[in-house]
């Protein structure tokens, strides 16, 4: 099913897709086909974390191979926030400031209106079926004009909707607020079919996340999913982590297809659109984890890449982030790393970059991966400069 | 009989003489392949109609069988079955993907379609308007055999891999996400198809405009007449976009363009602008014959004119206009920014407003009327309220702040399926059970088809009304697998359609019976109300009709 590219700076992403614990299904697709590289590479006791962090300087080894936080408490599923629950209808409950507004909107204001609607036309067709009957109404009226009725039937959904339309209007203001200086950018990249992240305000490294599969889904001494890494279909083997009370800005894009970023909890939904930079924002205001689904047809594994955030208050962030090889920036100074660009061409035809690999001329960058170093020397000839988006 | 000052009445008298030679019909193969008759030709899109309405609707059976429990049950298996063998887990995901493409296309381009604007626009349009054909009879008929070859590459196209980008055919996905040839097919089954309404839309823009019988102003045509030629001109602006775009997307794929590939300086999202610039039009295209045939069914059966006609006729053209400047309320997840978004959540609400006008319309109509519930009043009632629950949810749906939620989940699915799967469907129902007797000479049975509209009704109704719960506990839309939380809903959705598949049943049950044995009728089955042209005509009406042009008063 791996889909060919014409650019070829692509194929590093097609490159770094074989380096994830991909495949929804063993031994299908392309990029299953290819050894799982990080058994190979990384010492046994840690060959449960992400490819991008195995040979980074583990400072904690985690408990348990669910954690995402290296050596912090294991954050547990809480039933009814941060993912569905069966036979429920209305919303899931909002940890975010504009997505409790859109709730109390739709809540409160939209679904109090529809219905009324709903009803007031069932009642007013369940009393013509009994007044007009034939037999309780013989003689049909010949009445086919009434002006004022008319103007009336045409101004009153006009004043209702002005109603609507100025709460929407304004919460559409609000999404939009750009994000404040000091927010933390999570940079999220669509791949058919997984989730790959970098942190650029946090020296840039690299997530990459995985759908967890079942027990029976996979070969003996692999991953599986356990009830502490959430719901089926919806736990990752990396999930990302994200500070509580702290603006994130979201940026999203893809290395191939379009895809699109949901997080029902957070009111957000963005999508990646190769070639791309969206953006959006948002403060997360309760410590917890988050589960998602990518949202757009995506090709054949469209339901199966997940996303999942473990919200948690901004010292352990920091703790979590320095364990993954990166910095927190000093308040007031922008970060000045330059960041690779996934989807990017990164080079001529012949080099072939994962987007893991940070050319080493532009800051010392602890994390690194497995991947031979004469393929980061390809990099390091040309290095990437802006060229996503617009 | 030259005489044109005569009332319709008067032919209708005389018919049997008038008509003597009106009534001979050609040989069975000139007849019906090389037809030029418009209620030949309408009968021929009916047919395919319900021809491909089986299929699709067996689609979403397969559908529903897989959603009814989490994980994968069948998908595997009909993937082996295709491939004639085996197939791995990635290619039996992928047939998920052509079923729910293959559904929507068939729904909208082969179903829908061809029924509203190909069968009842061919068969009622120039009978209510006087007419005694459509203005070009030759090219009605490669109208519909257009449809043949579209219909016959896109049925094709799984055994070549299938096309499973969803009917919207987004790039990337559709252009370097997709090889194989299914996907090309797909695309030039969509040009032939929209070549056919392109030829058919002219053919009624012409005729509305220009063979109205004496006395058939525009302000006195009948609703339905009104709603094809709004249609019709839908039909000729947004088409050529759609087929603008997929051509586009064909040379992306097969000539090396880069029209939707941003690695050579296109733009994914441009094709989303040009196909809902189509698209959203489209929607309406579905639903605007639909308007036209309630209207008719609510003025017969309430033995009333209908409520404020003008006000009728015109809404369907507000409808229509402003159906083309809310195009990208399908793209507001896309990044677009906050103006473009504000804009867009406004303009969309303004169409709850035409829209509004003739629901309360409808009601005023029936409102002192002496109403009868025969089928097709109960199948235009039941379109009426499920209308107005479809409509409602797109109001919640046109705020761009609340649908950054909504958008691609089931809430969106609920929506889209409440206007045309309970909307223009039901309108469907309706439309066919009041021409029946018309178009064939014989009642159908009365009884079948009220227990055809109320278990249908139940069944469409459990199947689709869980599926705003879905949405608005998150499930994406195009999954075959969902995690164990959805599973409630998702199980009550699929006893919804085997509600409905076994209303269908009757349905085709009450069809062939009364095609064979139904009871003969006259002219007018339906009393006082039938006011419009075609109940002045015979049962079925003579071969060609109107040879002495009717004059309208």
């Amino acid at each position: 099913m791996r889909i060919g590219f014409k650019g070829s700076g692509l194929k590093g992403v097609v490159a770094a897709a074989a380096l994830a614990l991909t495949g929804f299904a063993p031994g299908v697709g392309a990029q299953a086909a290819q050894p799982a590289p990080q058994a190979a590479a990384a010492p046994a006791d840690v060959s449960n974390l992400a490819p991008t962090s195995a040979a980074a300087p583990v400072t904690a080894a985690p408990a348990s191979p669910e954690l995402a936080m290296d050596g912090a408490p294991p954050m547990t599923v809480k039933p009814m926030v941060g993912q569905p629950t069966d036979g429920l209808y209305g919303l899931q409950p909002q940890v975010t400031k504009n997505g409790r507004r859109a709730h109390h909107f739709h809540d409160v204001i939209l679904v109090p209106v529809i219905v009324a609607i709903s009803l007031l036309v069932l009642f007013l067709l369940m009393w013509v079926v009994f007044r007009y009957r034939e037999g309780s109404n013989p003689v049909p009226s010949k009445t086919s004009h009434n002006t004022t009725i008319e103007v009336l039937w045409t101004l009153i959904p006009v004043v209702i909707l002005a109603l609507i339309a100025i709460p929407s209007i304004g919460l559409l203001a609000a999404q939009y607020k750009p994000a404040p200086a000091g927010a933390i950018t999570l940079k999220a990249i669509g791949n058919q079919w997984y989730w790959s992240y970098q942190y650029p305000d946090n020296g840039g490294f690299e997530i990459t996340a995985n759908m967890l599969k079942e027990k029976d889904q996979v070969s003996a001494g692999e991953r599986y999913r356990t009830a502490a890494d959430g719901p089926r279909l919806l736990a990752v083997d990396n999930r990302i982590v994200l500070p509580v009370g702290v603006p994130i800005r979201l940026i999203t894009t893809s290395t191939d297809v379009i895809h699109s970023w949901a997080m029902p909890a957070f009111w957000i939904k963005l999508d990646a659109v190769p070639g791309r930079l969206n953006e959006t924002s948002f403060t997360i205001e309760k410590p917890g984890l988050y589960f998602g689904q990518c949202s757009e047809l995506c090709g054949a594994r469209h339901g199966f890449m997940p996303i999942a955030v473990e919200a948690v208050p901004p010292a352990q962030f920091a703790a979590w982030v320095k364990a993954k090889g990166g910095t927190m920036p000093t308040p007031g100074q922008p970060s000045n790393k330059v960041i690779p660009q996934p989807g990017a061409d990164l080079g001529d035809a012949t080099s072939v970059t994962p987007p893991g690999i940070v050319p080493t001329s532009n800051g010392a960058l602890e994390n690194t991966t497995a991947t031979p170093p004469e393929v980061t020397q390809g990099a390091t000839a040309t290095a990437p400069v802006g060229n996503v988006g617009r | 009989m030259t005489d044109t000052a005569l009332p319709p009445s008067a032919f209708v008298a005389h018919d049997d003489h008038a008509h003597a030679d009106a009534d001979h019909k050609p040989s069975f193969f000139a007849r019906w392949f090389m037809s030029t008759n418009h209620k030949d030709i309408g009968t021929l899109y009916l047919i395919f109609a319900i021809v491909a309405g089986i299929i699709g609707g067996s689609i979403s059976g397969l559908m529903r069988a897989e959603l009814a429990h989490p994980g994968i049950q069948y998908l595997q298996g009909w993937a082996a079955h295709l491939h004639g063998g085996s197939a791995s887990l990635d290619e039996s995901l992928h047939l998920w993907n052509v079923l729910i493409t293959a559904h929507g296309l068939i729904m909208v381009f082969f179903m829908v379609m061809p029924a509203m604007i190909g069968g009842f626009g061919n068969w009622f349009v120039p009978i209510m308007i006087g007419a005694p054909d459509m203005a070009f009879p030759r090219m009605n008929n490669i109208s519909f055999w257009l449809l043949v070859p579209a219909f016959s590459l896109l049925l094709a196209s799984p055994f070549f891999g299938g096309a499973g980008n969803g009917w919207t055919l987004y790039a990337p996905l559709s252009t370097y996400g997709e090889p194989g040839p299914s996907t090309d097919m797909a695309i030039l089954s969509l040009h032939l198809a929209g070549a056919s309404s392109i030829l058919g839309a002219i053919n009624f823009i012409t005729t509305i405009f220009n063979m109205r019988a004496p006395g058939m102003t525009l302000h006195k045509m009948p609703l339905f007449v009104w709603s094809v030629l709004v249609t019709a001109f839908l039909l000729l602006l947004a088409l050529p976009v759609l087929a603008a775009a997929i051509t586009m997307l064909l040379t992306d794929r097969n000539f090396g363009t880069t029209f939707f590939d941003p690695a050579g300086g296109g733009d994914p999202i441009l094709y989303q602008h040009l196909f809902w610039f189509f698209g959203h039009p489209e929607v309406y295209i579905m639903i605007l014959p639909g308007f036209g045939i309630v209207s008719q069914i609510i003025s017969t059966f309430s033995k009333k004119p209908v409520f404020g006609y003008l006000g009728m006729a015109y809404a369907m053209v507000a409808i229509g206009v402003v159906g083309f400047v809310v195009w990208a309320h399908h793209m507001f997840v896309t990044g677009l920014s906050v103006n473009v978004k504000m804009y867009f959540t406004a303009a969309t609400m303004v169409i709850a407003v035409p829209t509004g006008i003739k629901i309360f319309s409808w009601i005023a109509t029936m409102w002192g009327g002496s109403l009868s519930f025969k089928t097709p009043m109960v199948w235009a009632m039941g379109f009426i309220f499920m209308f107005t629950v479809g409509g409602v949810t797109g109001v919640v749906l046109a705020n761009g702040g609340i649908d950054d939620y909504m958008q691609d989940t089931y809430y969106v699915v609920a929506h889209f399926h409440y206007v045309l799967s309970l909307g223009a469907v039901f309108s469907l129902f309706a439309g066919f059970y009041y021409w029946f007797p018309k178009m064939s000479g014989r009642m159908y049975n009365e009884f079948l088809g009220q227990a055809h509209f109320w278990i249908f009704f139940v069944g469409v109704n459990v199947m689709f009304f869980p599926m705003h719960f879905l949405g608005l506990q998150g499930m994406p839309r195009r999954i075959p697998d969902y995690t164990e939380q959805y599973a409630y809903w998702n199980g009550i959705a699929t006893h919804g359609y085997e509600i409905m598949a076994f209303s269908m049943l009757i349905f085709f049950g009450n069809l062939i019976w009364s095609l064979i044995a139904g009871k003969k009728v006259g002219d007018n089955p339906w009393g006082e109300g039938a006011t419009t042209l075609e109940w002045t005509l015979s049962s079925p009406p003579p071969y060609h009709q109107f040879e002495t042009l009717p004059k309208i008063d």
